[in-house]
Formats: structure tokens, C-alpha cells, sequence
């Protein structure tokens, strides 16, 4: 073999230390490191951009103006034949007694033109008939007694206290009339109209109007289906899980069920949906807009994550353990139950609250069961109609009122919340329990 | 601490003329551990040195400190001064990055990128420019594969993957892909410690060939390899240089008791 | 007698079987021969026995119960039913089962109107209203054959679960006994209740694929019932979308129900998505595997994780309320009209949620290549970036590829931002300005109104649905696939 001499000295290539080539790659080095971290910064900055549009549109839900004015509960207007019978109570004019008490708080004349009634009938609620109503129903002795409540303001006024209304478009394009306006500002100036927190976003349910709605209903709509998946998805997945690493034979079923889950795992979660409308409601005939169902679809949607986790719990315990307890005479199962799961507890548990925090946030199967309804009244069983969290989110934010638009940011911050203190738990508990072997 | 003084020169590390390289008081910390304890070694141009001693003595350490590679560890440090051709390498104005060019190193696993044959070896002379034609370039690929006996064995799969080579073949298309970028030195880390007894034979011939152009520092473990091939040996335990001297003195007439303990295969 | 009742029962069976069990293992432990297993594993031995065949039994008469029911109705109906077309046909069946499931709750008073009613002594109506108060709200007064098979349905129905209590509590009986009798000590209880323990662990596996059956089954059985009324061409190859029933006269009463404006609005704003996702989440990728140091990767990480956990309809409310209006904004300043609901918008927003899916499976695959494929580059004097480019990222090609398959799936599959911020006129346009749908908007709507179940309007979802999942399902087999083989070739 022969040695060619041009590689080795002499050669009419250029040479190697050409400094202008190599400022060339340098720059081209700091180039590509900068855009790596504008990508980062990008990523990030969405987010921050993310929770600051949420937050600044939703912190002021957490607000709710109601005007503080003593109510004569009129007994002519409540109980004109002085029989207490309840069932009368129910046909009272209150928004007609909570007017009057508005307008002696504004310093208005007793007779009034029909205009000036309907425009201080626009400073409150539609819901404070209910609202009066339901504390006479409780107590009949409060009639004919004067009560201090906080009246439910009107969506308009409560979103012109919060600067949402800009007062210089014309009167006629206004949600509030100019002499609506000067009321507001002689009330708030008296201390009468003031924002307080707003205990009843968790306490109403769907509503008409911005101001009376809630997510009572959403929410404990929302822990029902959580508690049907923790109570169905962690037993089936930790035996799925337990039964494919420890006992399966290598198959073709176990192949079959292998692929199968991992292929579940991204399926888009609407066609769960799909199956959950299909199966649930047109097969077996379960009640539409029914937690239970949204609970069934959510479990078979968060199944592959948990079984995922927990086989990844499950092969972290060393086989050393294992050995040991079959080298005293455990049988297998009795050192699946006494060493192996106790022992990948902890990665169950993280692998089943990030399942949990994925269906609490889900949204789209949910919508084709149904759980985009209307519902007035809090449900007491998984059988009752319900919607959820995200849902709420879904139906506030394709409504047009800029009181809606505050309150699904306000609900996005309690889904958000939820989630973090779901995955702050998840994080605690690996941490926690970490374990070195 | 008394053994690091009593050794502060190893047996035989007086200056040599003329060298390529010169490493005076060379001292490598990974974080708070000490792994090699004030080097002073010279390296003949155009001959084989080969640095021998038991594993984790501290010879790869010391060869990775030639070309800087251990700059890719970050809690590498190291000191102490190492000449290229009167050029302190650890200089903070050197471009590591034409160091490297000019000590090209072979690895102990063989290491073709997932690519061609031609890409593996056209990659550095294409990164540094060192090509201005695709003529060119193709010459120089024929070139060094020649010069590592390669070119008859691949010629018709030119463009097939160097993953697809054995062993010994990808070894050798590492080291045809480090002469690629005319390198003066070649590092070799136990280049032949995964191939087999005829891969290694081709190899070391071939080593044997490019002493006439370029210097080459190869570290083994096996003193058979090391007598072989080397013309110049280094004996290191841990983490010091014991010995230096011609391969020939060092195999016949250590001077020191434990290169006589090592050779005759006492410990190691 | 309700099933819980029966479970019930079986249930109590199953815990006295336990204790005697428990108690007849615990005299022979007295005697002379060593017992094969602990003491509680014979009691589970014959609580199971006597609990898991009635169990099954009362599975499988569930499932069974009402199609053999309504068999028996259906035979009892007189020969004016089968004259009826399948909508009136659907509510008499409803009714009857509706009434039949109120009557047990009636009082004697009630049952004798009802019973009146069906021999035709009392107006029908009569019957309509003393059902209502008791919460069983028909749209129309029954014909009396409606009540008449209602009242054999109830009848029916007792006798299935008197019949049923019965056949359960005797193999529960049975099984009771023969499982306490035959302890001994040599009974292998351990061995046995294990076994059964193991099947109940293999049937939890079964689940999976179930639901893909399921998956499968439904979606496929809605969809061959929507091509029943819609042509496959008119589906697959219409590029009108239209799904309204058309004017009365006009011959074409079923609508257009073209896919292609769909598909084409999902693919068009899934490639904005990964026009944003693939770039950023790749430099990402690189910059924390190659670059970062440990600070900024213990911050960096967690945050495209958050971005990665936040609930998609939180996307698509930013979309709408933030986004979609400030690109409009945005755009009207540079002199571009931008619709709020845009493929832009959504795509964008589309793409940040992406990003982690990208970023994160392209970090594992970028660290999972060989350090010595990096030294041997480093080696012959190449840059860090120089490397990354010609060496890293050539090797991890397939991984990252089968990442980037992924994520668009995941971008197809996506629905709430899209049915927030994408629109819902089905357009073909390749105008990224202007709103188009998508299939997943589609299956919304179309499943969200008022519509009947078996209107072609409401089908189309399914066929839809079947659509996205065999779109996605190819994605993601063959995204795997490349990952696997990938992982395999460096491990």
C-alpha cells in the first residue's frame, strides 16, 4: 500500500486555520444557539401570555356587585289574606318590593312614571324575586319586618362597576340610560351598590342572566364523574396493569392488548365520545346529560394513562424483591398484593391523579352525551342531569354578554386551580416517596 | 503526598529532540477526585508512542487532555501546559475547534456516523472547507480510504452505510475519516479493543503505515499490541507517568520496579 | 324485584359462606394434618364458590332480560303495529316501556284506573294523567294495546326476577355447600382462589380492548346506517357540505354531506399547527438536551409540561376571547383582513399546545443518541452546532419524525380549540385568513342539537368519527413503528 504524499504535507488545498472561515462557523454557531432560546422564550411567553389574558379577564368574577338596601317585606303584596299559606307566597310581586326599596334608597318620589319603574327594575337582578322569595319561604315571620339583603345587581350595572362599559357611547347604544347612571354613582357614592365576593359562583347554577349564574352544578357535576373514574378506572387499570407484567404470557392476545392500549392512548378523545353516545345511551339506555356516563366515557379515556404509569410503577420495583419473597414461598400473587404493589404505590397513585387532572380538563366527549344542558338544579345522584367544569367553560364562552366573557375566565381560574393543586399533589407524592433502589 | 514528590519525574521523561508534543506538569481533577498527578511527557513526531497501565491509571484521561476533548465534561479541569509544535494548546486564543483538526482522535468502539461511507469520511473536510469541488472532495474520500485499505473492500458501496461495515472495517473508517482532515497527530483510545485477532492485525499494519506521515499516541491494554507497534512507550499507574523510554527498554529492562510488576504480569 | 335486591341476597350468601368456611377450616387446623394454606384463603374458597356462578348467572340475565322481554311484547301486539312506519313504530315501543317501568310504582287506586283504562271502561287520557303524577310524562294518551303489553311486560318482568332470585339463590345455596364441605386440609383453597383472582386480573385486560371493539363497532354500525341513506360517493368525494334538509320539491331532500371542505380545513389548520410546533418545540428540544445548563433546564422543562397539562377548551377560550381578536388587530394594522376565527388563529394556538409533544418526545430520542457518535464528531474539530446538525439530528431523524407524526395526530384529533376559534362554515379555501371547520367541529354540531338519532344529519357524525379515527389510528401505528425500530437500533 502506498502512502499518497498530498494528504500528508504539501497540498494545494487551502489551509486550515483561514480565520474568515472559521468567524464563518462561529457565527453560525452563535446563531443557532440563539435560536434556540428564542424558541424557548417563545414557548414560554405563550404561556405567561396565556395566564395573563385568563387572569386579568377573570380575577374580577370572584366579584359580584348587590346593592344593600333594607326590604320592607310588605305583607299586603306577600300575604294579602294573612293565612301564611306558602304556596300564596309564591305569586308576590318582590321585584316590585325590592324596587321600592331601591328607589327610597336613590331618594326617588313615590309615584312613579312607568319609565322611571322600568329603568330601576334595569339596576337589579331578575334572580332577586327568587332570591327574596326563598327567604320568605324559610322564615314567614320575616314578613311585614324590613331585612337588609345584598340585592343581586344587574349584569350591566355590576359590569359598569368593574369598567367594563365605556360611559361615552352615546346614551342610545348604552346598555345604561344616562339617568340609570347617575343612580348608580349616588348609590355607589352611599355605599349602598358595592362589590362583594361572589359566593354565588359556586353556589348558583346555569342561568340566563351572567349575574345569576354559577358552577355549583359543574362542579359537583364534575366530582361525581372524578369519583366514578377513581372508582372504576384505578382497580381495572392497576389489574391491567399487574396481569400484563407480572403474570401474561408473551402472546399473541398480550401483543394484541399491548399495542391496543398504547394505540388508546391516542385516540382523539371525542370519538370516545362517540362510543359513550353510542353504547351508553342508545344501547343500554342510560339517561342522557347523566354523570355517570360522562364518569363511564372519562374512565375508558383515562384507562391506558393509568395503566401506563403503573406498569412504569410497577417494573421500577427491582426483581431482587421479588425474588426474595418467592425464595420465602409467597406464590405470585401473594408477592403481587404484599410486596410488588405496595411497593409501586406511589407511582400509581401520580399515574392516577394525572389521569384524573386529564378528565377533569377533557371536554370534548363530554359534549356528545349531552352534558351541554341547561341545569337549574344541583344534582344529588350520578343519575341526575349534570354538565361539567370545561363544559360550563365551553357554554359561558360561546355566550355574547361581556359578564359571561369575566365569568368563564372566572371558571377557567377554578379549573386551572383544581388542576394545580391535582398536579402539585402528583408532584408532592413523587417526591415524597421517592425511592432510591 | 511523599509518593507524589519522590515521582515528580518519572524515570526517563528528560526533553526529547525533536518533539511534537510536550506535556510538563499536567494535573486533571474530575470535580474534587484527582485523576492524573503531574505528567510531564514528550511525544516524537512521526513514530508511535503507546501509553500502557492498568485501567483507570489515568492513560485515556491524559490522552483526551491532547486534543481538549475533555472539555465536553464540564466538571473536567485540567492543568498544568501541553505544547503542539510550540503551540500551548490550552492557550484561551486556540480554537479548540482547530485543534482538533490538527490531533484527530479514533475511538475505542468504532463510531461511523449513521450515514454513508462518503459522508463519514467527506464530514470533515466538508465542515472545515477544506474541498472547494465536488471533485475534490471525491478524490480526497478515495485518497483516505486508500491510505486505510479500505477502498477495495468498499469501492461499489461507496454510498451505502458505514453502520453496515464489520468491525474492523468501521474502525478503520474511523481512522480514514480522522486523516481526512490532515491531522498531525492521530489519537487512538484501544482502538482495537472490540475487534477481533484479524481486524486488530489490519489495523496495527495499518497504524504502521501512517507513522511515516503522521504521529500517533495510541493507548491499549495489551502490552503485546503496545510492543508491536510502538516505538516509544509510556508506563502510567495511578494516575502518575512512571516510566518513559524507547518500547524496546521499556519491554526488556523496565527501570522501575512496578513497570517490571506490570510487564511480567504481576498485577494489571 | 330488583337486580340490587338479588345481588344483595347473593351477597349475604357469599359472606356466610366465608365464615363457614373460615369456621370448618379452623376445626380441622386443630387436628392432626398440617393445612395446605392459610386459614383465610378457605373461606374466600367458599365465598367464591358460592358467589361468582350466580354472579355470572345475573350478568348474563341482565343482558339478556330485555330483548327477550320485548320479543314476548312484540308478540303480543296486535297485527296493526306491524302497519305502522319505524317512527310511530319507535314510540309505541318507548311508551310501552316507559309505562311499564312507572306502574310498579302506582298505588292500588291508580293500578285500577290503569286497568280500566286498558279494558276501555275509562277514557285513556284518564290513564295519561294519573301516570304523570307519578312522573311518567307521555307526549301522547296511549292506545289501549299500549297499556294492555305494558301491563304483560310488568307481569313479565316479575316473573323473569322471581325466576332469576330463584335459579341464583339455589346455585349460591348449592355452591355454599359444596364449597364447605369439601374443606380439608389437603384442599388446595390458596391455589384456587388465586386462580380465580388471576381471571379476574385477566378479565380487567379485557377492557382495552373492548373499548376498541367498542370504538369500532359503534362508530362502524351508525356509519354503514348512515350510507344506507347516503351515498359513499356523495361522503367521500362531495366537496359541498351542506347537511340541511333542502327545500320541499327540490329532488335532493337529504343534503350534501361532502367530507373534503372538512378535511381539508382539519389538514390545512393542522399544518399551521406544525409550521409553529415543529420548529419551536425542535430548537427546544435541542436547546435544553444540548445547550442549557441544569438551571435553565429545571425551569424550562416544567413550563412546557404546564403548557402540555392546560385543558384544551382553555386554549380555545384564549383563542376567542385574547388571540383570535389580536391577530385581527394585528393584521388590520398591516393592512391584512383577518377574520377572529381563522385557520390562523386556530392554527397558531393550536401549535402552542402541540409544542410539548414535540419538544418532549424529541428530547428523549435526541438524548437517547450514542455520546460517541458527538465525541467522534467533536473529534475531528466540528462545532457543537455543526455536530448537532450534521450528526445529532441526522441520527435521531426517524424518532423525531415518528414525534412529529404524533403531534399531528393529535392536532387532527384536536376539538375544542377548533370548534372555538376555527369556525363552522365548511370552506374550501387556501386563504389562511379565513375561517374554515374541521371534522371534529362537525361531529360537535352535528351531535348537539335537537336532531333525531336516525336522521342522516345526525349519522353523518359517525361516519365522521370513523373517518377521524381511522386517520389518526394510521398515524399514530405508524408513528410507533418508527419510534420502536428507532429505540430498538440504539439499545
Amino acid at each position: 500500500m502506498t502512502v499518497d504524499a498530498p494528504i500528508a504535507d504539501g497540498h494545494p488545498l487551502p489551509r486550515l486555520n483561514d480565520p474568515a472561515r472559521l468567524r464563518t462557523r462561529y457565527a453560525a454557531e452563535a446563531r443557532f444557539r440563539i435560536y434556540g432560546v428564542a424558541a424557548l422564550s417563545i414557548a414560554i411567553a405563550f404561556l405567561f401570555g396565556l395566564f395573563a389574558s385568563i387572569i386579568s379577564n377573570g380575577w374580577s368574577a370572584f366579584l359580584q356587585t348587590k346593592a344593600h338596601v333594607p326590604v320592607y317585606l310588605d305583607p299586603a303584596e306577600i300575604d294579602p289574606d294573612g293565612k301564611r299559606d306558602v304556596s300564596r307566597f309564591g305569586l308576590a310581586d318582590y321585584t316590585k318590593l325590592a324596587r321600592d326599596a331601591l328607589s327610597k334608597a336613590i331618594g326617588l318620589p313615590e309615584k312613579q312614571d312607568k319609565a322611571t319603574k322600568r329603568d330601576l327594575k334595569g339596576l337589579l337582578s331578575r334572580a332577586i324575586d327568587v332570591q327574596i322569595r326563598d327567604l320568605v319561604v324559610a322564615d314567614p315571620s320575616l314578613i311585614g319586618q324590613t331585612i337588609t339583603v345584598p340585592l343581586l345587581a344587574h349584569g350591566d350595572v355590576d359590569s359598569l362597576l368593574k369598567g367594563a362599559i365605556d360611559r361615552s357611547i352615546p346614551e342610545e347604544r348604552r346598555q345604561l340610560n344616562d339617568r340609570q347612571l347617575q343612580w348608580i354613582d349616588k348609590l355607589t357614592a352611599d355605599g349602598v351598590l358595592k362589590k362583594d365576593f361572589n359566593a354565588g359562583l359556586f353556589a348558583y347554577g346555569a342561568s340566563s342572566q351572567p349575574e345569576s349564574s354559577g358552577l355549583a352544578v359543574a362542579l359537583i357535576g364534575s366530582l361525581f364523574m372524578m369519583l366514578t373514574v377513581a372508582l372504576l378506572a384505578v382497580p381495572i387499570g392497576v389489574a391491567t396493569a399487574a396481569y400484563l407484567e407480572e403474570f401474561a404470557p408473551k402472546n399473541f392476545w398480550t401483543d394484541l392488548i399491548e399495542v391496543n392500549i398504547n394505540n388508546l392512548a391516542a385516540v382523539p378523545s371525542i370519538v370516545f365520545g362517540l362510543l359513550g353516545l353510542a353504547v351508553f345511551i342508545n344501547f343500554a339506555g342510560l339517561p342522557r346529560s347523566a354523570s355517570l356516563i360522562g364518569g363511564l366515557v372519562l374512565t375508558l379515556m383515562t384507562l391506558p394513562t393509568i395503566i401506563i404509569a403503573t406498569r412504569a410503577a410497577i417494573r421500577a420495583v427491582p426483581p431482587s424483591i421479588r425474588e426474595a419473597a418467592l425464595g420465602v414461598g409467597a406464590s405470585k400473587m401473594q408477592t403481587l398484593f404484599h410486596h410488588t404493589l405496595p411497593l409501586a404505590f406511589p407511582g400509581i397513585m401520580t399515574g392516577t391523579i394525572i389521569g384524573l387532572v386529564q378528565a377533569l380538563g377533557e371536554t370534548a366527549p363530554l359534549l356528545m352525551i349531552g352534558m351541554v344542558a341547561f341545569v337549574v338544579d344541583i344534582p344529588s345522584s350520578v343519575m341526575e342531569p349534570a354538565t361539567a367544569l370545561p363544559v360550563q367553560i365551553y357554554m359561558w364562552a360561546t355566550s355574547a354578554e361581556r359578564g359571561f366573557v369575566e365569568r368563564t375566565a372566572g371558571a377557567t381560574i377554578v379549573l386551572l386551580g383544581f388542576l394545580f393543586v391535582m398536579n402539585a399533589a402528583a408532584v408532592y407524592l413523587r417526591r415524597r416517596f421517592e425511592r432510591k433502589w | 503526598m511523599e509518593h507524589q514528590v519522590v515521582h515528580r519525574e518519572a524515570i526517563g521523561a528528560e526533553p526529547l529532540q525533536p518533539a511534537t508534543i510536550i506535556a510538563r506538569n499536567v494535573n486533571v481533577f474530575y470535580g474534587a477526585k484527582q485523576a492524573l498527578f503531574n505528567v510531564d511527557v514528550d511525544v516524537p513526531r512521526n513514530a508511535i508512542t503507546a501509553f500502557i497501565g492498568p485501567s483507570g491509571c489515568g492513560k485515556s484521561t491524559f490522552l483526551r487532555c491532547l486534543n481538549r476533548m475533555n472539555d465536553t465534561i464540564p466538571i473536567c479541569k485540567v492543568t498544568g501546559k501541553i505544547m503542539l509544535d510550540g503551540q500551548d494548546i490550552y492557550d484561551p486564543d486556540l480554537d479548540v475547534v482547530e485543534l482538533r483538526a490538527r490531533v484527530g482522535m479514533v475511538f475505542q468502539k468504532p463510531n461511523p456516523f449513521p450515514k454513508s461511507i462518503y459522508e463519514n469520511i467527506a464530514y470533515g473536510p466538508r465542515i472545515h472547507g477544506l474541498t472547494r469541488t465536488k471533485k475534490e472532495l471525491d478524490e480526497l474520500v478515495e485518497q483516505c480510504l486508500e491510505k486505510a485499505g479500505l477502498l477495495k473492500e468498499v469501492h461499489d458501496r461507496m454510498h451505502e452505510p458505514g453502520t453496515g461495515l464489520s468491525g474492523g472495517q468501521q474502525q478503520r473508517l474511523c481512522i480514514a475519516r480522522a486523516i481526512a482532515t490532515r491531522p498531525d497527530v492521530i489519537l487512538m483510545d484501544e482502538p482495537c479493543s472490540a475487534l477481533d485477532p484479524i481486524a486488530t492485525a489490519k489495523v496495527e499494519e495499518l497504524m504502521d503505515e501512517l507513522k511515516e506521515n503522521y504521529t500517533i499516541i495510541i493507548v491499549t491494554h495489551s502490552m503485546q499490541q503496545a510492543a508491536r507497534v510502538s516505538q516509544r512507550t509510556a508506563f502510567f499507574h495511578l494516575g502518575k507517568l512512571v516510566e518513559v523510554g524507547d518500547t524496546r527498554q521499556i519491554f526488556t529492562n523496565p527501570r522501575d520496579k512496578r513497570t517490571q510488576d506490570y510487564i511480567t504480569g504481576r498485577f494489571g | 324485584m330488583s337486580y340490587s335486591t338479588i345481588l344483595a341476597g347473593v351477597a349475604i350468601l357469599a359472606v356466610i359462606a366465608f365464615v363457614g368456611g373460615l369456621v370448618r377450616a379452623r376445626g380441622h387446623a386443630a387436628g392432626p394434618v398440617k393445612m395446605h394454606s392459610q386459614l383465610g384463603y378457605y373461606g374466600w374458597y367458599a365465598a367464591v364458590l358460592a358467589a361468582l356462578p350466580a354472579a355470572i348467572l345475573i350478568t348474563v340475565w341482565a343482558a339478556s332480560e330485555p330483548a327477550v322481554l320485548s320479543r314476548l311484547v312484540a308478540r303480543e301486539l296486535p297485527a296493526t303495529v306491524d302497519t305502522l312506519n319505524a317512527a310511530q313504530h319507535s314510540l309505541a315501543m318507548g311508551q310501552i316501556q316507559s309505562i311499564s317501568e312507572g306502574l310498579p310504582k302506582l298505588g292500588a287506586a291508580d293500578l285500577a284506573i290503569i286497568k280500566k283504562a286498558r279494558l276501555g271502561f275509562t277514557p285513556v287520557e284518564e290513564a295519561q294523567r294519573v301516570l304523570k303524577e307519578h312522573g311518567i310524562v307521555l307526549g301522547s294518551p296511549p292506545p289501549p294495546y299500549v297499556i294492555n303489553a305494558a301491563a304483560d311486560l310488568t307481569e313479565n318482568r316479575a316473573i323473569s326476577r322471581y325466576l332469576l332470585a330463584a335459579i341464583a339463590g339455589l346455585l349460591a345455596i348449592g355452591g355454599l355447600f359444596y364449597g364447605v364441605r369439601s374443606i380439608r386440609p389437603r384442599l388446595r383453597a390458596r391455589n384456587a382462589v388465586e386462580k380465580v383472582m388471576l381471571g379476574g386480573l385477566a378479565a380487567a385486560s379485557t377492557v382495552a380492548i373492548l373499548t376498541t371493539v367498542g370504538i369500532v363497532f359503534s362508530v362502524l354500525f351508525e356509519t354503514i346506517h348512515f350510507f344506507q341513506g347516503v351515498s359513499p360517493s356523495n361522503f367521500f368525494f362531495g366537496t359541498v357540505w351542506d347537511p340541511r334538509f333542502s327545500a320541499a320539491g327540490s329532488a335532493d331532500t337529504i343534503g350534501q354531506f361532502g367530507l373534503l371542505p372538512l378535511l381539508w380545513g382539519t389538514l390545512f389548520i393542522s399544518f399551521v399547527a406544525l409550521a409553529v410546533a415543529v420548529p419551536i418545540g425542535l430548537m427546544s428540544a435541542i436547546y435544553m438536551s444540548e445547550y442549557a445548563s441544569q438551571g435553565v433546564r429545571d425551569v424550562a422543562k416544567p413550563a412546557l409540561e404546564i403548557l402540555a397539562g392546560i385543558p384544551t377548551i382553555v386554549y380555545g377560550f384564549f383563542a376567542l376571547i385574547t388571540f383570535g381578536p389580536l391577530l385581527r388587530d394585528v393584521g388590520a394594522m398591516v393592512g391584512l383582513e383577518i377574520a377572529a376565527t381563522s385557520v390562523l388563529t386556530a392554527g397558531i394556538v393550536m401549535g402552542v399546545m402541540i409544542i410539548p409533544f414535540v419538544s418532549s418526545l424529541s428530547d428523549d430520542i435526541i438524548s437517547a443518541v450514542p455520546q460517541s457518535l458527538r465525541e467522534g464528531s467533536y473529534g475531528l474539530g466540528a462545532t457543537q452546532s455543526e455536530t448537532i446538525k450534521r450528526v445529532v439530528i441526522p441520527a435521531a431523524l426517524p424518532g423525531i419524525v415518528g414525534a412529529i407524526l404524533l403531534a399531528a395526530s393529535r392536532a387532527i384529533g384536536e376539538t375544542m380549540i377548533v370548534v372555538l376559534a376555527a369556525g363552522i362554515a365548511a370552506n374550501l379555501t387556501l386563504n389562511p385568513f379565513e375561517p374554515v371547520t374541521t371534522i371534529t367541529v362537525k361531529i360537535v354540531s352535528q351531535l348537539t342539537g335537537d336532531l333525531e338519532f336516525d336522521s342522516p344529519q345526525t349519522l353523518v357524525a359517525f361516519a365522521l368519527g370513523l373517518t377521524l379515527f381511522v386517520i389518526t389510528l394510521a398515524l399514530n401505528v405508524y408513528a410507533l413503528y418508527i419510534v420502536r425500530t428507532y429505540r430498538e437500533e440504539y439499545e
